[in-house]
């Protein structure tokens, strides 16, 4: 909210600097967000009086009139429709700055010489949208400068409250805290009940007691709408973010500012039967003021006459009943509603008025007859018009009561860390008008207090214990550190860290993305379909509105991003946690993910610029696996966005652990990227999992390596050959490599030939020569005999 | 006899050898089987018994030298060769190196671990949990029941079946609590979600560590203590730490906290709008409804409770200036951080 300073120091006799009072402010909890003047510079401007008005003799638009500015009386040329006689408004003398930097000089125009300016507000930056001179009221004296007649010299400070300090969110609100911080008192404006002038009334009922506790009605009749709200009150509206409309509603704005109480106006004529207030009925509508057609149901508190809904209660008026330019008898309500009521009805409406946001954060439940009377007294002054009596309908029972809360020194000390002395606690709780008894001493010592009806939000001990501390100041408190055991924890072999997984990705050259978790629903479905994404109910954008389930489709937009921006080699990785439905449960489930493009190693002179391909992949996802040393085998995946030819599950410990490959090429193809786009996608679970290691046996024996070339046809999986070779030769095979393997001229274009390393060694002793040309006839028969297998 | 003639020669030829094979020709034309100077040994036999032994020793010490300077001739040539080589396998040493290029850490990692290294130094426990919650373990639980005004502070983004993306890392709070007894001493790093547009200082999509501490005695002091000593190990300087009170319905007392700006060290700046202080973390002592509902004695236990971006930490401390770049993924901005 904003607040003018001048308005405030009318109820508190502030000393302090505004820079001052904002830090109190901050440091007690009502978080200034800025301050800003209300007028810029501009000087020489006074007020004056227009005298006579005569026509331009040589322009139709414009008048030459007779200015006096309490010391001459000058002549004028002036093109606002406004100016007529007896007009008080602002007037530039000659050699007056205006805000845009201007000086006003005597000037000719058209022939009459111009001796000063009269402005309007656009002028004199107060508003940007009046047309017009300004009008003043016609009781300032003539020759007084504007800042002073206008109180321009004021401050707006701007405070972001939070939600729990409703009751700071009015200018009797926020000086009661400004008194208790600097220990000064508060003086309200008087008011008196305005004595009723007829006995008209317009009948009140309310019918959920719960939803509405108190309901206050007044009518005035014979109201003059089209008098002007005099300068003060619109220039108090202005400075508070509220824009003057007519005197009715600049009346209950005020009020709303004033003392923090939410009213509206009802054109009385508008209204039939009497008000009714009561919950909604399936199927009934209304219009609201701002035009909206909204369907209630039973959970909407409205009010209403015997016509139906006039106002959603606490929110916003209805358009049926609103005061306009012929409204010449008003039904003023003053009412309290519950919060809860008002705060369910305005979110689930978007509909946040000021009077909703005050009515959601709580009003002060005592003070709608006060308010009542302060908007007749301020509306009749005005207006004019003859207020009726008050009618008031209320449930003492469901209005809140007055919380009693305790707050022991034992408790206060123990929270806060230490002791904040006695007196000054006491001090602090009168302050706040929580008038505290004590009993008990010393650490058994027990403050009681009865919350006053504007601080409804203190219900607890804990809440006294930070009322205390937010006026003694958190700042004024020492820290301290914490002083617990030690406990040790344990040391996790089976846990390999995500730190080392990401740390191996970045070595093997991979840069770390963060991708959104929720994505277009068409990408979703290209790179996993029927994955069945969870939807969001009320995304940011409508296209990113399903969550992942995958994390392909960030990575993929990555690298579209980083293609579009001239990147000729990508290695992004991501790690994080995307979302399955698994019939009616959703898993969470944490994924590493990779994509790599371009060539496999950066342009220089010491590299070929190969592009990278499968085996490129596979490497990185064996080193992955290689950390956690888990039994790890691969197989030929089909999945429908990886190339069929081109892409493989990994198994850990026979389970699917993951996929990897290039895309498929019609999935290239639809996201518009060049083909060759490699991925890898491995579950967190399986790539995590690490094995604790033994320490086996090492030979110190010599090992002798024999190599062979051998023919196959190509569908021959090398997986079988090295399958077969390490099952025929167990333990004694200390390695096997595949050294070489090579399809093209010399070999059947249906076979390929294949070159494996077998080292031998044995556990104990040195193999004979004989020996191991045995172990490779064996070997090459089986191969022969299960593969197919010939020697090259 | 000219031994000293012969000598003086010999030398010479040793002297001019340019390579091994023209020292060793040198070599056999003086010290060979028919050398000049082996020859002339041989000689002796044919002089007079009286002079020879004298003769002798002139001959061999003309022989000693002229060997040994053989030797040094044949190392120095040695060493002309082997420059000769080294200066042939000379290479360009500015050319850069062949290892494949390292990639890079996001700056949000980096800034967790930093983060997770401070606290788990001091004992606290990292722990984590679900990014899709419900409505109990986000809000309820937390002391924000439906209605409250406080749901207006979280934007919240919601899922079928009354569930929702956490809005904050809280409620692995209530999970850890709901797990085990005190004493606690936890951190929860994780990505949280609010429906706000992307912009230079709001993603809906963002980063958080919340901290929970709770035990018998713990106190506001010991929550300022710990949030002070996170600034300053965090920013690697002893920056100014002002706690203001405010408002969060799961802590109470509750306080916002302000730090020195990191740019100009509380001068005033563009980046701190002047106020020499940036906002950075929300904190407070645990409220006991919320102790309550996961069970645990209010009376016996108390506890302090705090959260911040880790997203402003990262534009904070790497000086990143517009939030989007940090989920844009670019290559450029990524890499720059390794």
């Amino acid at each position: 909210m904003k607040y003018s300073e001048q308005w405030l120091k009318e109820w508190v006799p502030i000393t302090v600097s505004t820079a001052e009072l904002c830090d109190q402010l901050t440091n007690a909890g009502l978080e200034v967000d800025g301050t800003e003047g209300v007028a810029e510079e501009f000087s020489r401007v006074v007020v004056a009086r227009v005298t006579a008005v005569e026509p331009h003799p040589n322009a139709s638009r414009l008048s030459v009139c007779q200015v006096d500015d309490g010391a001459v009386t000058s002549t004028v040329v002036c093109g606002a429709p406004n100016v007529m006689p007896g007009l008080v408004s602002a007037f530039a003398r000659v050699g007056a700055v205006l805000p845009d930097g201007t000086v006003v000089g005597r000037s000719e125009l058209r022939g009459v010489v111009s001796e000063g300016m009269l402005l309007s507000t656009r002028e004199l930056g107060l508003d940007a949208d009046a047309d017009g001179i300004l009008e003043l009221d016609a009781d300032i004296e003539c020759g007084t400068d504007l800042r002073v007649a206008l109180g321009l010299d004021d401050v707006v400070i701007d405070i972001d409250l939070t939600p729990n300090r409703g009751d700071a969110l009015s200018i009797r609100g926020l000086a009661r805290e400004v008194g208790v911080l600097n220990q000064l008192p508060v003086s309200a404006p008087r008011i008196d009940d305005v004595q009723a002038d007829t006995e008209t009334v317009f009948g009140v009922e309310i019918a959920d007691y719960a939803g509405c506790p108190r309901y206050l009605g007044r009518v005035i009749e014979g109201v003059d709408v089209g008098r002007p709200t005099p300068w003060w009150m619109r220039e108090r509206l202005r400075r508070c973010g509220l824009r003057p409309i007519d005197p009715v509603v600049d009346v209950t704005n005020y009020v709303l500012l004033e003392l923090g109480q939410p009213m509206h106006a009802f054109d009385l004529e508008q209204l039939s039967g009497g008000i009714v207030v009561r919950n909604g009925r399936a199927g009934e509508s209304m219009t609201l003021l701002d035009g909206r057609d909204i369907e209630v149901d039973e959970t909407v508190l409205l009010i209403t006459d015997s016509d139906g809904p006039v106002a959603m209660a606490g929110v916003m008026g209805g358009e049926r009943s609103g005061v306009g330019t012929e409204t010449c008898n008003v039904f003023l309500e003053c009412a309290y509603f519950s919060p809860t009521t008002v705060a369910r009805t305005s979110r689930r409406f978007d509909l946040h008025t000021d009077a909703a946001y005050r009515y959601a954060r709580g009003v002060d439940h005592q003070l709608q007859a006060k308010a009542m009377e302060r908007a007749t007294r301020l509306l009749v002054d005005i207006a004019g018009g003859r207020p009726g009596p008050v009618v008031e309908a209320v449930s003492e029972e469901d209005l809140p009561v007055a919380n009693r809360v305790s707050l022991r020194k034992s408790r206060l000390d123990l929270l806060v860390g230490e002791e904040i002395p006695v007196e000054e606690v006491a001090r602090i709780l009168d302050r706040l008008e929580l008038t505290p008894s004590c009993v008990g001493e010393g650490d058994d010592r027990v403050w009681t207090t009865t919350s006053p009806s504007h601080r409804f939000d203190i219900a607890r001990e804990e809440d006294l214990v930070e009322e205390v501390l937010r006026i003694h100041g958190y700042n004024a408190i020492e820290s301290r550190v914490p002083i617990v055991p030690l406990p040790l924890g344990r040391a996790r072999v089976s846990e390999l860290l995500d730190a080392r997984l990401k740390d191996l990705l970045v070595d093997l050259g991979y840069a770390e993305a963060i991708t959104y978790s929720f994505i277009e629903a068409r990408i979703a479905d290209l790179l996993d379909p029927g994955g069945e994404p969870v939807s969001v109910v009320n995304p940011v954008s409508s296209e990113d509105a399903v969550m992942r389930t995958s994390l392909l489709p960030g990575l993929v937009t990555a690298l579209v991003n980083n293609l579009s921006r001239q990147a000729a080699r990508v290695r992004l990785f991501e790690t994080g946690q995307c979302f399955r439905k698994e019939g009616d449960d959703l898993q969470q489930v944490t994924l590493f993910g990779g994509i790599l493009f371009g060539p496999r190693e950066t342009e220089g002179w010491a590299h070929d610029r190969e592009p990278v391909d499968f085996f490129d992949v596979k490497g990185d996802v064996e080193r992955m696996f290689a950390l956690g040393g888990l039994s790890v085998g691969y197989a030929k995946a089909s999945d429908p966005v990886l190339h069929p030819g081109q892409s493989a599950v990994v198994l850990v410990e026979g389970e699917p652990a993951g996929r990897f490959g290039r895309l498929h090429p019609e999935v290239e193809t639809v996201l518009e990227l060049p083909g060759g786009v490699f991925v890898f996608e491995l579950e967190g679970d399986a790539v995590l999992a690490r094995r604790r290691r033994r320490h086996g046996s090492v030979s110190r024996q010599p090992s002798v390596r024999r190599d062979l070339a051998l023919v196959v046809d190509r569908a021959i999986p090398a997986a079988s050959i090295e399958s077969i070779v390490r099952t025929r030769l167990g333990e004694i095979l200390a390695e096997f490599t595949f050294f070489d393997v090579y399809g093209g001229e010399g070999i059947d274009s249906n076979k390929k030939s294949v070159g494996i390393g077998l080292t031998f060694q044995h556990r104990s002793r040195t193999l004979t020569d004989t020996e191991i040309a045995q172990h490779l006839d064996d070997t090459l028969l089986d191969l022969t005999r299960r593969l197919g297998v010939r020697l090259r | 006899m000219n031994v000293d003639g012969i000598e003086r020669a010999a030398l010479a030829a040793v002297d001019a050898a340019t390579d091994e094979q023209s020292l060793d020709d040198a070599r056999v034309r003086y010290l060979g089987r028919r050398g000049e100077l082996t020859v002339l040994l041989r000689s002796l036999g044919g002089m007079d018994a009286a002079e020879r032994p004298a003769a002798g020793a002139r001959i061999n010490a003309a022989k000693d030298r002229l060997q040994g300077a053989i030797e040094r001739r044949k190392g120095a040539l040695a060493a002309e060769q082997l420059e000769r080589e080294l200066a042939e396998e000379a290479i360009d040493v500015t050319l850069p190196g062949r290892s494949r290029r390292g990639g890079s850490l996001h700056p949000i990692t980096m800034t967790f671990r930093r983060i997770e290294r401070i606290f788990e130094a001091a004992g606290y426990d990292v722990v984590s949990g679900p990014e899709i919650e419900d409505e109990y373990h986000n809000f309820e639980a937390l002391n924000i029941p439906a209605d409250h005004p406080a749901r207006a502070m979280h934007d919240t983004l919601y899922l079928d079946n009354g569930l929702l993306l956490r809005t904050h890392t809280s409620p692995v709070q209530i999970r850890t609590m709901e797990a085990r007894p005190p004493p606690i001493r936890v951190i929860c790093p994780g990505r949280v979600y609010r429906k706000d547009n992307m912009d230079a200082s709001h993603s809906p999509m963002f980063h958080q560590v919340e901290g929970l501490v709770v035990d018998e005695g713990i106190a506001f002091a010991d929550l300022k203590g710990a949030v002070v000593d996170f600034v300053h190990g965090f920013f690697e300087q002893d920056l100014g730490v002002r706690f203001r009170p405010s408002y969060f319905p799961f802590t109470e007392p509750s306080a916002e906290v302000d730090v020195q700006c990191v740019h100009c060290l509380g001068d005033g700046c563009q980046a701190c709008a002047q106020s020499g202080w940036t906002e950075v973390l929300g904190c407070g002592m645990v409220h006991p409804n919320v102790l309550a509902n996961v069970g645990i004695d209010t009376e016996r236990y108390t506890g302090f409770a705090f959260g911040f971006g880790v997203d402003r930490f990262a534009t904070l401390f790497y000086e990143i200036d517009d939030m989007r770049a940090l989920f844009d993924n670019e290559l450029r901005f990524l890499t720059q951080f390794a």
